[in-house]
């Protein structure tokens, strides 16, 4: 998640890093890669203007007499600067205690809304809600069997209406369904729709006006151009949003639009969508953002993300393990296993401080089918060999080759990227992670 | 595919990219009336106008590098002058790109249809398969997004209203065999042109990279030359990743065709111009609407003159 714009921060900064002192001329060459960097990134060209504005003030105002290098000054005041934008401590959906409280999710076509609405639901009823679902698309062929579908898996009631409704009617109706079976969240799916579309605008203002949602959220593809802006404008006008939720953030889009839907509409980022899984739902933090924009990865959502798969102390040891360099050939298998539960292994590096910075990283995703193959492999190993891989020559190959039905090219390359691994967990603990949890800018 | 010589056609296109127009021009138009020396304040107003319709900051630079050369020449101080340098250099870029589909009728065709979620890859099947079947084609239709809740029913309720057949297994299934399912049956019954719909997917996952490699591969076996058309489709919305789907996409399994879909809002789509500079990809449609009819072959003169022509 927005790896190429860390990329491009990396670069930008190293410029600066090693000069000594912060001048005119080095502040005006690091804000104009700056600026490219965010305009590549999709921000928005007034946001970017702005941004850049109010970075070079920060920066020419403080200095760099309280500072140890200027590069960490500079990083400092752009990071401080892209959190503040994107930070509101008002980011929890406020459910207002009627029975139900609707919540409208709206958005153009294909951003995700349908299946937002099922991860939002999942959420929500993690959380201890009654939670019903409704569709008021009636225009997309299959819209309304999609959420049934969806709403099956996740067990939550989606409420039967036909599709030559009026789309005002079914969510009144659906509120009324809500009330009457004890619910206490309704998620309304709406149609897709061109924030220019006059007359399905005004469909839009009359929910609204028919429901009264508690809250009503944009739903935004992470990969929206420049029309960020009038897009998120109108809906705004028309609705008064409560919300953004960014979709599709597991790509490499570097996610420019978030910045701009921010200053747009106003209104927090609330969710993340971040994969296909219904599961796949995060809340936003903005510093984090901030540290991630920055390539400062994002060591936080690691540990969480892994606590909710495994549990907490297996995920401190695993903290604990990496910094210590201590990663033994059990710990990889016990972590292999793990995976399958967290997802994708490119998701988990990406929080990684610094990991972004390593080359090869990106395509070293194991398929599934490799996974089982690498736990044979380990499996096939003594204890002593699995705490000490060095030890594993030769003829301790073809056997453990032998005992897991691989072959000996099969262990080399298990022992080869764990490694490989050991390796970059070692750049890891030495660089980023630790500065990181003395609360310092790793650069 | 030919277009039907609908003369509605450019007025059409005008329609669907006008409200866009308006901002683009309108802006160039009053930077240089009345200005004879362009100013550095021109070309701020330049970059920033290509940059909002999604050219991206790189591109935008090199556009103006090449106004700047051609203005040194003394070519570029008067209004026409400028809008058509603009308009040459764009048409230029976008040459190699205008290559409308051309479909044999001898033998079958098997279209490939891929692209990230959402960008509307079965809206453009169900709307290609409409159209081919109004020219008298024979067409059938694979549902091979077998991963997406409900995508099956969303093809099979535009194959329906077109009367198409439509191979489908249920959801969860390999999508491979779908594909081999539909060529059997293709060819048994003699039908022109095959359209494989595929579940949308990130460019950056591996796993549903090798997926598509996959369909391609079975559908390579069951007939040389297959997929004869791999389409790419494109949201006109999406900013400077696009490039980077269509980048990678082309890559790992090779893509003949792009489809620049959602261009009725206020999106100029200006990034398939930077890839179609770097690329050279052919772009083959372009959705300006939800009606079937709303799919259009792609012209490159029609699109710059649609983008930049005053009204």
């Amino acid at each position: 998640m927005f790896e190429n714009l860390t990329e491009k921060f990396d670069t930008v900064f190293k410029k600066l890093k090693g000069r000594g002192v912060l001048d005119e001329e080095n502040i005006r060459e690091a804000l104009k890669d700056i600026r490219i960097a965010l305009l590549e990134a999709d921000v928005n060209f007034r946001v970017v203007r702005e941004f850049i504005e109010e970075v070079r003030e920060h920066a020419v105002g403080r200095e760099v007499l309280d500072s140890i290098t200027p590069g960490q000054q500079i990083v400092k005041i752009v990071h401080d600067q892209l959190a503040l934008l994107m930070a509101d401590e008002n980011n929890q959906l406020k459910l207002d205690g009627r029975f139900p409280s609707p919540i409208m999710l709206v958005g153009l076509q294909g951003c995700g809304k349908t299946t937002t609405a099922a991860k939002l639901a999942r959420h929500l009823k993690e959380q201890g809600n009654r939670v019903a679902l409704v569709s008021a698309d009636v225009y997309r062929p299959a819209a309304m069997e999609q959420l049934k579908i969806l709403g099956n898996k996740i067990d939550v009631p989606v409420f039967e209406s036909g599709e030559a409704e009026n789309p005002v009617k079914i969510c009144v109706d659906a509120v009324e369904y809500s009330r009457a079976n004890g619910f206490d969240t309704l998620l309304i799916d709406t149609a897709g729709r061109l924030h220019i579309d006059q007359p399905l605008m005004e469909e839009l203002a009359r929910i609204k006006a028919a429901v009264n949602p508690s809250e009503i959220l944009l739903v935004a593809d992470a990969m929206t151009g420049q029309e960020a802006v009038s897009v998120a404008q109108s809906f705004n006008e028309t609705l008064a949003l409560d919300g953004v939720v960014l979709t599709k953030i597991d790509g490499d889009a570097r996610g420019g639009a978030a910045l701009s839907l921010r200053k747009v509409t106003g209104t927090p980022i609330k969710f993340l969508g971040i994969g296909e899984k219904i599961d796949a739902l995060e809340v936003f933090h903005a510093e984090r953002m901030a540290s991630r924009i920055l390539g400062m990865g994002d060591i936080l959502t690691l540990v969480e993300k892994a606590q909710k798969t495994i549990d907490e102390k297996a995920a401190k040891e695993l903290e604990r393990k990496i910094r210590k360099n201590d990663f033994t050939l059990d710990d990889l298998k016990t972590q292999l296993q793990q995976i399958k539960k967290m997802g994708p292994l490119q998701d988990i590096l990406g929080m990684i401080p610094g990991a972004g910075k390593i080359k090869g990283l990106k395509n070293m995703q194991p398929d599934e089918d490799e996974l089982v193959k690498v736990t044979a492999v380990i499996d096939s190993m003594t204890k002593e060999e699995r705490a000490h891989y060095k030890i594993i020559n030769g003829s301790r190959r073809k056997r453990i080759a032998a005992g897991s039905g691989t072959t000996v090219q099969d262990v080399n390359r298990v022992i080869k990227n764990y490694e490989a691994m050991r390796k970059m967990m070692k750049k890891l603990s030495k660089g980023g992670m630790k500065s990181f949890s003395r609360g310092k800018i790793p650069f | 595919m030919a277009d039907n010589g609908d003369t509605g056609f450019f007025s059409r296109l005008r329609e669907g990219l006008s409200k866009t127009r308006r901002g683009f021009v309108k802006n160039l138009e009053e930077m240089v009336v009345g200005e004879r020396v362009i100013s550095r304040e021109f070309y701020d107003e330049l970059e920033e106008t290509l940059i909002s319709a999604d050219m991206g900051p790189v591109f935008a630079a090199n556009v103006i590098e090449e106004m700047k050369n051609r203005a040194k020449r003394n070519e570029l101080d008067r209004r026409d002058a400028l809008m058509n340098v603009l308009n040459d250099y764009m048409l230029s870029i976008l040459e190699a790109s205008d290559k409308p589909l051309r479909i044999p009728k001898d033998d079958l065709f098997t279209v490939m249809v891929v692209g990230v979620n959402g960008t509307g890859k079965t809206t453009t099947v169900g709307k290609i398969a409409s159209r081919l079947k109004q020219e008298g084609t024979s067409v059938m239709a694979a549902a091979a997004d077998t991963f997406r809740a409900a995508a099956v029913e969303q093809l099979d309720v535009w194959c329906r209203r077109a009367d198409i057949p439509l191979i489908k297994h249920p959801t969860g299934g390999d999508p491979s065999a779908v594909a081999y399912d539909a060529i059997r049956a293709a060819r048994s019954r003699g039908t022109n042109v095959l359209l494989v719909d595929t579940a949308g997917r990130l460019h950056t996952k591996t796993n549903l990279m090798d997926e598509l490699k996959k369909i391609k591969r079975i559908m390579a076996r069951e007939l040389p030359g297959a997929p004869h058309e791999t389409l790419l489709v494109l949201d006109a919305v999406t900013g400077q990743n696009a490039l980077n789907q269509a980048r990678m996409f082309n890559d790992e399994i090779g893509v003949t065709g792009l489809v620049l879909t959602k261009l009725d809002g206020t999106s100029r789509g200006g990034i398939i111009i930077r890839i179609a500079d770097e690329l050279k990809l052919p772009i083959r449609f372009i959705g300006i609407g939800e009606q079937a009819d709303d799919l259009r072959p792609f012209d490159g003169r029609e699109f710059v003159e649609a983008l930049m022509s005053s009204q």
